[in-house]
């Protein structure tokens, strides 16, 4: 079971639930069981087929350049974080 | 616009050009003359990057008429090395990696150029004001400061020991 | 990671090297973006709004058309009108519709400088007397020039279709509310014993790169184009362009030339669309390059902000509980870096209890851009003048209170995951130990103020090749333009691999048809991912000259081995071959080694910097002298010491300058007052003085050299170590950017009549 960080303004959607325990192999499979548990995650999360440009998935402490391809662990920390740009 | 025949000497070579009254000298060294090495940063005067020596004092070009340079000598950083051998200020700003971008450096130069022409013992300050009319973005001056400073060092003890 | 990257024999790394491309920066040689001349080539030039806030009702331009030299005329209603999406691209994500209208405004401007049509013509003369014969009937509306006044009830609207999430379908200037909480930060004040509460406002700033934009753009018969520019992102400039332009994008190839600074103001487009579409409607190239005054008209800047900071602390300096609010100016189109604020802001410490609400909100302002640590340094300015406030009221050392509370490895980021490794407090302790931090600062009006800094740095795409020649030299091909000296660490890093001499590597900087995708040079992650992807190539080609040699000596390849640039066969006695005389035996061996590497890269290592200044204040005028600085930062490993201290040294000074003087000046009609140089004012050389640096190494765990980005944190932390020195100069808080004269000299003034009663006095 991944340990997923909801993020505070999607809490409202998931119960309040600050930190969810959810299967899946890849962080696809955990929005969708997210979903399947909490609607509307998905249209919080997603554009289409994709993450939100403005939002970034991090799994176990580090930016997922795969996105919703990454894979995860049993006992991956993962985290949905504003996206970022440099200068 | 009517052209006007200047004649100049430019890095040591007599050069002729034609240019219209209202060019800069920047533009003529640039547009006419391809020599873009001095470097357009502002056209206000304030950036540096442009400058030249005339007649032996650092001006920036953006500020001077092309028509002005009848007679006059100008240089340019395409003049500071002798052949393949660079100058002692253009060998120190590397050692010293006195650049990042470069686009200020041909201006830093020239004015340091122009400082060590006359004071080849300049104190930290007065490298620093000397160097007041050239703006660097990239570096916080530190490493410039310190090339000028070792190139004057390096020509006070060639002067010396010859 | 092969053995030869253990830190005991690095032969290249950590040298000093003279850069490759040095001779030719002095020299004159080197060709930046406005020194492409091509024959036929004409000059473009742009008209710009007098207005910060006006509906478009026509514009004329059939006088400047008819002017003998003039080609072509375009305005917004050229340019396609664009999904009204946002779209990634590379590092940023865009917003077609609204990054065309930035481009070339299509019914509106949105602020005093927006680009409203361009002339293509013979001479650059021509098209600037052109544009005074286009004739724009506009109909004035009420500018929005603060947070505040953007986000009243009532305000006037910039974008009547921009919507936000919380608000639903009510036009807004709030683009986005970001909210990040962790704990209970009610329950966090309650344990506090000492709480200080403070608003900040900081003014927008540019980043002041020497070199204007400029773009030469060639577009040919068979609808093949490409531009020549100054830019950080190639890659970027291309996408955008098609996008703006409704083109594919491998129609365009972009040429990247050297670039004369950036520090992310170049991670967009301006011209290159522009000077593109005039080469598509006259058939001839076009080049286009910006004054002085467009780019700080409409170019760069990065945002002002309104940030109220809370935060509580025990007795002892245990910080408890942070409350911040922050609204940031995104200018005339969202995108503020305020996201990047928000997470920034408390990065540097583990706090049990935060709550961050931020804001992006348009204003009539130029566009903001990304500028080293975008929207870091800002909210820091904020925080760590609170932090250094909790500390007096405790009674402990700056650092030390820093130090209590600071982030370790395991620590979360107030708003995600646990850092792995990282140097936090290593910047810390090296400020302590400093001889700067231990000697004394005498002398009335003079004070010492502390400050430290977090950025996140990127990983990104990044693509190598490796060619090794005939005579055993190598070239390492990026798609990275060199802002500040990356060419020399991507070649050290190969003739780390490589066992070969610097200077026998050459490192070339290409186009966007020669190399695979490349991220923008930004986000401090050349050395970091590029340098990833030269790594890898490098020993891509060492395994290829490795199995050529196990042909050569008719042996299985595993029994080939390098050691100290050399090849030796384990299991006979073959004379060891250096590259070099390898190389010359390749083409009957095979062919030419071609190493390749590809990375969209993991393992990113944040930076932290924290910086020491003492400064003078002169009470009569306000004027803040520096006398001295010290900056320590963790670059992971410093793979070229004298450009990580380059890095550290100039975004220090611009961080002074940030603190001291720069600002956006408006009139009330949101007319720039300072768009030239002599008004906005950055550091000169007698400003400052010597920037020292202490290089802190904590190895990055993520890359196999240890590397960290090191280009953008030493921005952050000068604004807020400034006001707190100023403070123990002359005893009064600074909470607005710039600390100006007029400004300081004003605060001096108040807190002199409070204490001697003449404030109430005149007031009473
Ligand atoms: S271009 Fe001449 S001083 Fe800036
Ligand atoms: S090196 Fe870039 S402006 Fe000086």
């Amino acid at each position: 079971m991944a340990n997923v960080h909801i993020p505070t303004q999607m809490r409202q959607l998931c119960g309040g639930q600050e930190l969810v325990k959810i299967p899946g192999k890849t962080v696809r499979e955990l929005i969708e069981e997210l979903e399947h548990r909490f609607p509307g995650v998905k249209n919080y999360l997603l554009d289409g087929n994709d993450l939100r440009p403005s939002i970034a998935v991090w799994v176990d402490g580090e930016l997922a350049p795969a996105g919703l391809l990454e894979t995860v662990g049993p006992e991956s920390e993962v985290h949905f974080m504003p996206a970022i740009g440099g200068g | 616009m009517r052209k006007v025949a200047v004649q100049t000497t430019l890095n040591g070579e007599p050069v002729e050009f034609l240019c219209e009254p209202r060019q800069s000298l920047l533009e003529v060294l640039r547009d006419v003359l391809n020599l873009t090495g001095t470097k357009e940063g502002c056209l206000t005067g304030d950036c540096g990057a442009c400058s030249v020596l005339f007649d032996g004092r650092v001006v920036c070009s953006c500020l001077v008429l092309g028509v002005e340079a009848q007679g006059a000598q100008i240089q340019t950083v395409e003049g500071l090395a002798h052949g393949n051998e660079l100058s002692v200020l253009q060998r120190k700003f590397l050692e010293h990696a006195a650049l990042q971008c470069g686009i200020c450096t041909p201006g830093f130069l020239i004015a340091a150029k122009a400082l060590l022409d006359h004071n080849l013992n300049p104190s930290e300050s007065e490298v620093r004001y000397a160097l007041a009319g050239n703006l660097c973005r990239c570096t916080g001056y530190d490493k410039i400061v310190r090339a000028v400073m070792d190139a004057a060092k390096e020509m006070r003890e060639r002067e010396a020991y010859g | 990671m092969g053995s030869h990257t253990t830190e005991s024999s690095f032969r290249v790394i950590g040298t000093r090297p003279i850069r490759h491309d040095g001779v030719e920066k002095v020299t004159g040689r080197a060709k930046y973006g406005a020194d492409y001349y091509v024959a036929g080539m004409l000059h473009g030039k742009v008209l710009r709004s007098p207005h910060a806030h006006a509906r478009i009702k026509s514009i004329d331009f059939s006088r400047a058309l008819a002017l003998p030299g003039v080609k072509a005329v375009v305005t917004g209603k050229d340019l396609p009108e664009g999904e009204n999406k946002t779209v990634p691209l590379g590092e940023m994500t865009v917003n077609p519709r609204y990054l065309g209208q930035n481009i070339l405004a299509r019914d509106k401007v949105l602020y005093y400088g927006h680009a409203v049509a361009a002339v293509a013509a013979i001479s650059p003369h021509i098209a600037e007397q052109a544009l005074e014969l286009i004739e724009v009937d506009y109909e004035v509306l009420p500018p929005v020039l603060s947070v505040e006044q953007a986000m009243a009830e009532g305000a006037p609207i910039l974008h009547p279709d921009l919507r936000n999430e919380e608000l639903g379908d009510v036009p807004t200037n709030v683009a986005k509310h970001v909210v990040l909480t962790r704990g209970d930060v009610e329950a966090g004040f309650r344990e506090a014993h000492f709480i200080v509460e403070r608003e900040f406002r900081t003014s927008m700033v540019h980043q002041g790169y020497i070199e204007p934009h400029n773009a030469l753009a060639i577009y040919n018969a068979d609808g093949k184009a490409t531009i020549y520019c100054s830019t950080q992102g190639p890659f970027e400039v291309r996408g955008m362009s098609a996008a703006v332009l409704g083109l594919p994008v491998g129609s365009i190839k972009v040429v990247p030339a050297e670039i004369g600074g950036g520090f992310g103001g170049k991670t967009t487009v301006y011209l290159e669309p522009l000077a593109l579409l005039l080469a598509m409607k006259t058939g001839q190239p076009v080049k286009m390059v910006m004054t002085r005054s467009e780019v700080l008209r409409a170019t760069g800047p990065t945002s002002g902000s309104l940030i109220r900071v809370k935060m509580g602390c025990t007795k002892e300096g245990k910080i408890t509980a942070a409350k911040i609010w922050m609204a940031y100016e995104a200018g005339a189109f969202p995108g503020s870096p305020v996201g990047a604020a928000t997470m920034t802001v408390l990065a540097p410490y583990a706090i049990p209890n935060v709550q961050i609400d931020g804001y992006d909100v348009v204003v009539n302002k130029p566009k903001t851009a990304a500028y080293r640590a975008p929207g870091a340094t800002n909210a820091a300015f904020a925080a760590e003048t609170v932090i250094d406030e909790l500390a007096e009221l405790c009674g402990i050392d700056p650092l030390d209170i820093r130090i209590l509370n600071g982030a370790r490895e395991g620590t979360p980021h107030p708003a995600g995951p646990p850092y792995r490794r990282i140097g936090f407090i290593e910047t810390c302790e090296a400020i302590k130990a400093s001889e700067h931090y231990r000697s004394n600062l005498e002398g009335p009006n003079r004070g010492r103020g502390v400050a430290s800094g977090f950025w996140f740095n990127a990983g990104m795409q990044s693509a190598a090749v490796v060619n090794i020649h005939l005579d055993g030299t190598a070239s390492v091909v990026t798609g990275s333009p060199d802002i500040g000296g990356t060419r020399a660490a991507c070649a050290m890093i190969a003739a780390e691999v490589l066992g070969l001499n610097v200077e026998d590597v050459r490192p070339v900087v290409t186009d966007t048809d020669s190399i695979g995708h490349t991220d923008v040079t930004g986000g401090s992650r050349v050395t970091f991912a590029t340098g990833m992807a030269v790594f890898r190539a490098a020993e891509d080609a060492l395994a290829q000259l490795k199995e050529r040699a196990a042909k050569l000596w008719e042996c299985k390849v595993e029994e080939v081995e390098f050691r100290d640039g050399k090849f030796y066969c384990k299991t006979n006695n073959a004379t060891p071959l250096s590259v070099s005389e390898l190389a010359k035996r390749l083409p009957r061996l095979g062919g030419p080694v071609t190493g390749r590497a590809t990375v969209n890269a993991r393992g990113v290592g944040p930076s932290f910097a924290t910086c020491c200044i003492d400064v003078e204040v002169d009470p009569e005028t306000g004027r803040v002298q520096i006398l001295r600085c010290t900056v320590a930062q963790d670059a992971g490993r410093a793979i070229h010491p004298a450009y990580v201290e380059g890095q550290m040294q100039g975004g220090t000074a611009q961080g002074i300058g940030w603190a001291l003087n720069e600002e956006y000046i408006y009139d009330s009609d949101g007319h720039l007052m300072n768009s030239t140089l002599l008004d906005y004012r950055m550091p000169t050389c007698p400003d400052l003085p010597m920037i020292e640096t202490i290089i802190v190494e904590v190895p990055n765990p993520g890359h196999p050299l240890g590397v960290r980005g090191v280009g953008e944190v030493s921005i952050v932390p000068p604004p807020a170590a400034i006001a707190n020195a100023v403070y123990r100069a002359v005893g009064v808080r600074m909470t607005e950017l710039p600390m100006s004269p007029a400004r300081l000299w004003k605060a001096i003034a108040q807190k002199e009549s409070t204490r001697s009663g003449l404030g109430r006095a005149q007031h009473g």
